[in-house]
């Protein structure tokens, strides 16, 4: 196991910039999610890691030592690929340990081995099989398997989970889960899927546009999103966002918006700075800390109903404030709405997250 | 469904204008079943009465005949190796690295290939040969068709490269193989059924050529089949119908058992990506 440091990183393909200028450091036997939209560069920096793509310009370390322009075969890494890649010819033992082949090992020793590891992912029993013998899931445990047969530094997944039905992506969600706190792994995890990222990471990388927007625990970046961006891409439903106007008035934040009743908010430097740039701000709360409360009561935003989706256990009730700025409210209600009813959803003070005008987090007292 | 009576007399008159447009064009080849087994064969369709060997006897008596499906062999086995091998390291370089403008030079390829080949270049191809001092030589007919053939095989293997997935190699040097290995280990095995169909192609291809063994061969013991074929005619230059038919027979069949051997081993079913 090893660390990784990322300086500078920056990756351009002819006139397209896919890595712009990332810095990042992934402590030994941390678990790390690349987490961000399709091209915002978090597969490219993963292949940078494996050496599969060579960065522009900055130096990636593996373990203290540079390995900017190393061949991946010297870099002493394993990586899960996103199609698995398994060798269409070639049976799972000898998939599972190829590895061991190009490491000079012998047939018996390797074929233990792989036997070893493919009893643990529970598919000893397919070692005679070709890949298009067996289903997806068994697939995707063999790729597993091929990664895990050898003591790697560090161990890469781009979107295992991607090709999995629901079912199954949770279970496997599950086990990489043990088993990476088991091993202590040092791992790098793409994904865009940001459930994955918070069951998963020990840290997470929110990446768009090539640069790394926010880098820190699942449960920082749930609770402290650093920008609309992040707020908008961390939660199910995504957090909403409500453009306000904000005055100072009374010694207090006052926020005015179609539909919203709430309270003045204690002022502080961080809120002066952003008044001062623009009154445009943007309100934001997360659709679980919402509630249906009383009509007219304070710190509440009603408008009315565009639909309500049970769940089962919860309802996803959205209402409408016009022009396609809606609020979903995650709550649990057997309650019977009509679609068009006026409907008035309730928040308490400490859920509310102000961004400024280029939705940068206004950081509340005592952040 | 039931049937209206047009529609069915329609129906019948239908599959019996197809029976016998089908009749017209299956006429040749039982021609071709038959007559070689026929001691009396002319070109009339005529059932063999009685069955007989003595037309491949004679073939087979006809040292020179003999040899020519030997030289057919070698020229054919000879230009698809060269073109085989040449075309695949060619096709995958040019599928794989990014060298600028490859996809410019691939198409270039072709386009020579296909207009400035067969007889238009005849006589440079013949200066050529005859400058290399190779003429009335095996390796004069392989040279030419290892040449004439291979950029329409890099072609052809480059699409097929193209279609499989890099992150098989890929996965193969994370885990530790050299790029040359992992081409051997890895790509090699998944590309060929792409190998397969331009082995087969290039060989069916040489093997039924005529013109390039006749303009750069001279001597009789160097003569492929399909130059050789014209040996079984009388000095007055009417066929010698029986011998014709048995030796035809036996110059078709490495074809077709090339086509049933490859159906069987690969059943022209390619290996993709994974991809569920």
């Amino acid at each position: 196991m090893a660390s990784v440091e990322f300086q500078n990183v920056t990756k351009s393909f002819g006139e397209f910039t896919a890595v712009s200028g990332v810095s990042f450091d992934i402590g030994d036997g941390e678990f790390v999610c690349l987490l961000g939209p399709s091209g915002c560069g978090k597969t490219t920096s993963l292949r940078m890691i494996a050496g599969l793509e060579t960065p522009t310009s900055g130096q990636i370390r593996i373990g203290g030592e540079e390995v900017t322009q190393l061949h991946p075969k010297d870099r002493n890494i394993a990586m899960v690929f996103q199609d698995y890649a398994l060798y269409p010819h070639m049976n799972l033992a000898d998939n599972i340990a190829y590895p061991l082949k190009v490491r000079g090992e012998a047939v018996a020793g390797r074929h233990a081995r792989a036997r070893e590891v493919a009893d643990v992912l529970k598919i000893g029993h397919l070692l005679d099989r070709l890949p298009s013998q067996i289903s997806g899931g068994q697939q995707q445990r063999t790729s597993l398997a091929r990664a895990l047969v050898y003591p790697a530094k560090v161990y890469l997944f781009d979107e295992p989970l991607s090709n999995l039905d629901a079912k199954l992506r949770l279970e496997a969600r599950g086990f990489l889960n043990h088993l990476q706190r088991d091993m202590g792994m040092t791992a790098v995890y793409v994904t865009h899927d940001q459930a994955e990222a918070m069951a998963l990471a020990t840290r997470i990388a929110v990446m768009d546009q090539g640069r790394i927007v926010q880098y820190a625990s699942p449960i920082e970046i749930y609770r402290r999103p650093a920008t609309t961006f992040v707020a908008n891409f961390v939660g199910n439903p995504p957090m909403n966002l409500v453009e306000v106007e904000g005055v100072q008035g009374e010694g207090r934040l006052q926020l005015k918006a179609e539909g919203l009743a709430i309270a003045g908010l204690p002022m502080s430097d961080a809120i002066g700075k952003a008044l001062a740039a623009g009154s445009r701000l943007t309100l934001g709360v997360r659709p679980e800390h919402l509630a249906i409360a009383a009509p007219g009561a304070e710190n509440t935003i009603t408008a009315p109903l565009f639909a309500n989706e049970n769940m089962g256990p919860e309802s996803l009730v959205t209402i409408d404030r016009g022009d396609s700025a809606r609020v979903t409210a995650r709550i649990f209600t057997d309650d019977h709405l009509d679609l068009g009813e006026t409907v008035t959803l309730g928040f308490s003070a400490e859920h509310v997250h102000l961004f400024d005008g280029a939705g940068q987090r206004i950081p509340a007292t005592g952040e | 469904m039931k049937l209206t009576l047009p529609a069915f007399v329609g129906r019948i008159a239908f599959s019996a204008l197809a029976a016998l447009i089908g009749a017209v064009f299956a006429l040749p080849l039982i021609w071709f079943l038959f007559a070689p087994f026929n001691a009396r064969a002319e070109l009339g369709l005529a059932i063999p009465d009685p069955w007989t060997l003595s037309n491949f006897a004679t073939v087979f008596g006809n040292s020179y005949a003999v040899q020519a499906l030997w030289n057919s062999l070698i020229q054919a086995v000879g230009g698809v190796i060269l073109v085989g091998a040449a075309a695949t390291l060619a096709a995958y370089a040019l599928s794989r690295s990014s060298i600028p403008g490859k996809g410019a030079v691939t198409y270039v390829l072709l386009l020579f290939s296909s207009v400035v080949s067969g007889s238009a270049a005849m006589v440079p191809i013949f200066l050529i040969v005859s400058a290399a001092g190779l003429i009335d030589t095996h390796l004069a007919v392989i040279l030419t068709f290892a040449g004439g053939l291979l950029p329409t095989a890099m072609f052809i293997l480059r699409d097929f490269i193209d279609s499989i997935p890099k992150s098989y190699e890929e996965s193969a040097m994370v885990a530790g193989a050299s790029p040359v290995q992992a081409f051997f280990d890895v790509a090699l095995p998944v590309i060929r059924p792409g190998i397969v169909v331009v082995v087969v192609w290039g060989f069916v291809n040489i093997w039924g050529s005529f013109l390039i063994p006749f303009i750069l061969l001279r001597s009789d013991r160097n003569m492929p089949a399909s130059v050789a074929i014209y040996s079984f005619y009388s000095e007055a230059g009417t066929p010698i119908v029986t011998l014709l038919a048995a030796y035809s027979l036996i110059y078709s069949l490495p074809v077709i058992a090339l086509y049933l051997f490859v159906s069987w081993k690969f059943g022209f079913r390619f290996f993709g990506g994974i991809k569920a």
